[in-house]
């Protein structure tokens, strides 16, 4: 079980002349859950866009899987789920077709859907719980379905890696609790995640690890760090606007 | 139908008809990236290509083509930089293409009309060979829409996924930009450069306020596109109307006649079913306990 997976390497990230991230040194193997947390700004997302190359990084390496990054093309053991699903236009799309985008990566482009497709993508909804709203379009969900989805969309490619920007960050309490699920089961069958968070909730007993970014580095690595200050008060209600369209989530610890 | 005995007209129908098909199916890739007017504006660039073709006495067509593909290539480039002088960089390239045309078509022995008939459309003077151009292009533009339907649904509608997925992003994102100057400069022909866009998009905005998911919404949305061309050619030729004009007219009134009747449609059911209008709450996530 110490097969790396995510190894970066003295990582530096910089938007625009501006250090994002400076010297961040990482190994995640297999098995593990690692919850990446930090404030808002710390540059935790920054970190896990540049361990799957969606920003590039100026120094440092990052490998995946033994690769380096730029000769990484196992794109099928990783499965991905942004922070939220991107507006789409408007041309409607049901739950369905966005958890089928999940395929792509194991099929190809040319190879058009067949029986082991489709059954991925039956049990990565059953798996979230959105079995019933398969048929609907997307847009009359809620924000915490619409983050199942997403991570349905992830399963449904039976990846070995799950990486998670903020899955639960405005997500209802009822969606918490089905994510918390599909993680365990998903860790229960031997994979490893990677996921940045603001608070835990329900996550908590699953993680394994917690990596704590501030300023750009990593400022402890090791167990999951007790909260301080008001936000160890059992009442505590973590309320944090995240962008002007988020909707306020409750939730406690 | 007495018209439609005439070969030219035969060709305009059919002309029209493939692009009435074809166009949709593009189009629905760019409804979906926000891009609704991209077909505009590689309509603009063409017309510098049209321009060109007059001036040099090559075939219009095809000179618009190059031209064309080579300012789709162009603008999607600038998008994908995905910087703010964005929309200034294809600004520059939209009024920059309509003024080349208009003065190389100037410069050439070509007359207003010609302009016109590329401007609106002239399906009437389509050649036997423009149509077997059309019919070829346009098939090909169809079935590589419905054939990559997965992939190029997956980098519209979440471009980061997409990539994470290993997917030949770049790639898909240039194929979509060819195809909408090659869809562009075929029915430039048919339903002129300043019309082709309404084609590409109207079906969809049509379909999509009735449809559930992409795939029903792309095949609703070629089925209008169909309906469009033929019944449009058909007034043109009864009526003795402008086909280019009456194509998207017709295209828009489909349009109207969906919103309303769904509008009402909508309207009726909310008040027959007033409980299944409640949507079910969420369960709580804390227990407050009054004061």
């Amino acid at each position: 079980m110490t097969t790396p997976v995510i190894t970066v390497e003295h990582g530096v990230v910089g938007y625009d002349g501006r250090p994002v991230l400076r010297d961040i040194s990482l190994t995640v193997t297999a098995g593990e859950v690692v919850a990446v947390l930090g404030a808002n700004g710390s540059g935790k997302s920054t970190l896990i866009r540049a361990v799957l190359g969606l920003v590039p990084i100026s120094a440092g390496s990052v490998t995946l899987f033994d690769r380096p990054l730029r000769r990484f093309r196992q794109w099928a053991r990783i499965g991905y789920v942004p922070q939220r699903l991107g507006a789409g236009g408007g041309v409607p799309a049901t739950v369905r077709e966005v958890v089928a985008s999940g395929r792509l990566a194991r099929r190809g482009i040319l190879r058009p859907p067949g029986r082991a497709d489709r059954a991925a993508v039956d049990a990565a909804l059953l798996a979230v719980g959105l079995a019933d709203r398969a048929g609907d379009p997307v847009s009359t969900l809620s924000g915490g379905q619409q983050q199942r989805t997403l991570i349905a969309r992830a399963l449904a490619g039976q990846p070995e890696l799950l990486v998670l920007d903020e899955p639960t960050a405005g997500v209802d309490a009822a969606s918490q609790e089905a994510f918390a699920d599909a993680l365990r089961d998903f860790v229960g069958g031997g994979g490893t995640v990677l996921l940045v968070a603001h608070e835990l909730g329900p996550l908590r007993p699953v993680i394994s690890r917690a990596v704590v970014v501030h300023e750009g580095g990593i400022c402890h690595d090791g167990a999951v760090p007790d909260p301080a200050g008001h936000h160890a008060e059992p009442d505590h209600d973590h309320v944090h606007p995240h962008g002007p369209d988020e909707p306020a989530g409750l939730w406690s610890n | 139908m007495g018209l439609f005995q005439y070969s030219y007209m035969q060709h305009a129908l059919i002309g029209a008809l493939v692009i009435g098909l074809a166009a949709p199916a593009l189009g629905i890739y760019l409804v979906q990236r926000r891009l609704a007017l991209i077909g505009d504006g590689v309509g603009h660039v063409a017309l510098t290509g049209v321009g060109a073709g007059l001036l040099l006495n090559r075939s219009p067509v095809l000179v618009a083509v190059l031209v064309a593909t080579a300012g789709a290539i162009a603008i999607e480039v600038v998008r994908a930089r995905g910087r703010t002088s964005g929309d200034l960089a294809l600004a520059l390239l939209f009024y920059g293409g309509i003024a080349g045309g208009v003065l190389l078509v100037g410069l050439s022995d070509a007359t207003s009309a010609n302009l016109n008939a590329y401007l609106f459309g002239s399906l009437i003077t389509t050649s036997l060979a423009d149509v077997i151009t059309i019919a070829v292009l346009g098939a090909a533009i169809l079935v590589t829409m419905i054939a990559l339907r997965p992939a190029l649904f997956a980098v519209s509608h979440d471009e980061e996924y997409a990539r994470v997925s290993g997917l030949p992003v770049r790639t898909l994102n240039l194929l979509i930009a060819v195809a909408t100057a090659i869809t562009v400069t075929i029915a430039m022909r048919a339903v002129g450069v300043l019309l082709i866009s309404a084609l590409m998009v109207v079906p969809v905005a049509t379909a999509q306020q009735v449809t559930r998911g992409f795939r029903s919404t792309m095949t609703a949305a070629m089925v209008l596109g169909f309906f469009a061309a033929g019944s449009g050619v058909w007034v043109a030729a009864t009526a003795d109307t402008a086909p280019g004009a009456s194509v998207v007219l017709v295209a828009i009134a489909s349009f109207l006649v969906v919103a309303v009747t769904g509008g009402v449609w909508r309207a009726l059911r909310r008040r027959a079913t007033p409980a299944a209008a409640v949507p079910t709450p969420e369960p709580h996530e804390v227990v407050l306990e009054r004061s």
